[in-house]
């Protein structure tokens, strides 16, 4: 009995040394970018909500707007 | 869909500075306060470089790091943002970043050490997306209008490029192999030691250009 005793108090004690998680976590929750407002006034070569289509149209924006070497050859 | 991403070419950048006045004028950013700036090395001397630089939305944040209340979170595309409901304005974030993008607005509530204002990526903040609460603290959110950030589709030169790292680094990689030069995107010698980018302090051999 004092054996189960003991072991009960050294597992109790030993659960005191455990760390508490360190990792870097906020509490703060977005909502995903491809969701869209909601609203018109958005660029309409997208469908608000997939995420395929916003990816696609992102990609596509940055190489006509930011390539000038598809825009000029 | 990869990490998003600034990258500015100091061949092309005329320090015009139109990303500072685009993203003031887009997101209201008060007086004071400047999100992006640009950068000149040797102003005046010919040769000199200049670079926009705003929050570089590093994969492995400082300002994350260190902050005390843990404001900032990652969204999925690797945009760094912060909650100014959390942020307690102590500025350590300041200190950490090695680009200078936290910035202290010196009018408003908390006086002359206002909550951490700094370059969104155009991605908002934890308000929802497009709304009136969103703009007045963080200002648009053109992502999730499936538009890139205002700086770099203003860039009359196309200097400043943002957007998908895979798709940016392809325009850049693209431009240099046209060109024949300008690799060394300004600072990578230093940040990152690579041969490639050229190290600081190296003469570089005889008719090697820039």
């Amino acid at each position: 009995m004092k054996k189960i005793i003991f072991t009960v108090v050294l597992v109790a004690g030993l659960s005191a040394c455990g760390d508490q998680p360190q990792a870097l976590e906020t509490s703060t929750k977005d909502s995903a970018a491809y969701t869209g407002t909601g609203k018109a006034f958005v660029n309409q070569d997208w469908k608000q909500g997939d995420k395929a289509s916003w990816e696609s149209q992102l990609k596509a924006r940055n190489q006509y707007g930011q390539n000038d070497y598809t825009r000029m050859n | 869909m990869a990490r998003m991403k600034f990258v500015c070419d100091a061949e092309r950048c005329i320090e015009c500075n139109g990303c500072v006045t685009a993203c003031k004028n887009e997101h209201e950013v008060p007086w004071g306060v400047n999100r992006r700036r640009v950068v000149t090395l040797n102003d005046g001397v010919p040769g000199e470089k200049s670079i926009s630089v705003a929050c570089m939305h590093c994969s492995d944040a400082p300002c994350m790091a260190v902050c005390p209340v843990n404001c900032f979170y990652r969204t999925d595309e690797g945009v760094v943002l912060h909650d100014k409901d959390v942020c307690i304005g102590c500025g350590y974030c300041s200190y950490a970043c090695p680009f200078g993008a936290p910035q202290f607005p010196s009018q408003g509530t908390f006086g002359v050490r206002g909550k951490m204002d700094k370059c969104t990526f155009c991605a908002g903040g934890p308000e929802a997306n497009g709304s009136q609460a969103e703009f007045e603290k963080y200002g648009r959110n053109r992502l999730a209008e499936g538009k890139l950030p205002v700086c770099a589709e203003m860039c009359s030169t196309k200097a400043l490029i943002a957007g998908d790292g895979d798709v940016v680094a392809d325009i850049f990689r693209n431009r240099v192999l046209r060109r024949g030069k300008g690799a060394e995107v300004w600072g990578w010698g230093t940040a990152y030691g690579s041969k490639q980018a050229g190290q600081p302090g190296v003469t570089a051999p005889e008719g090697a250009k820039s």
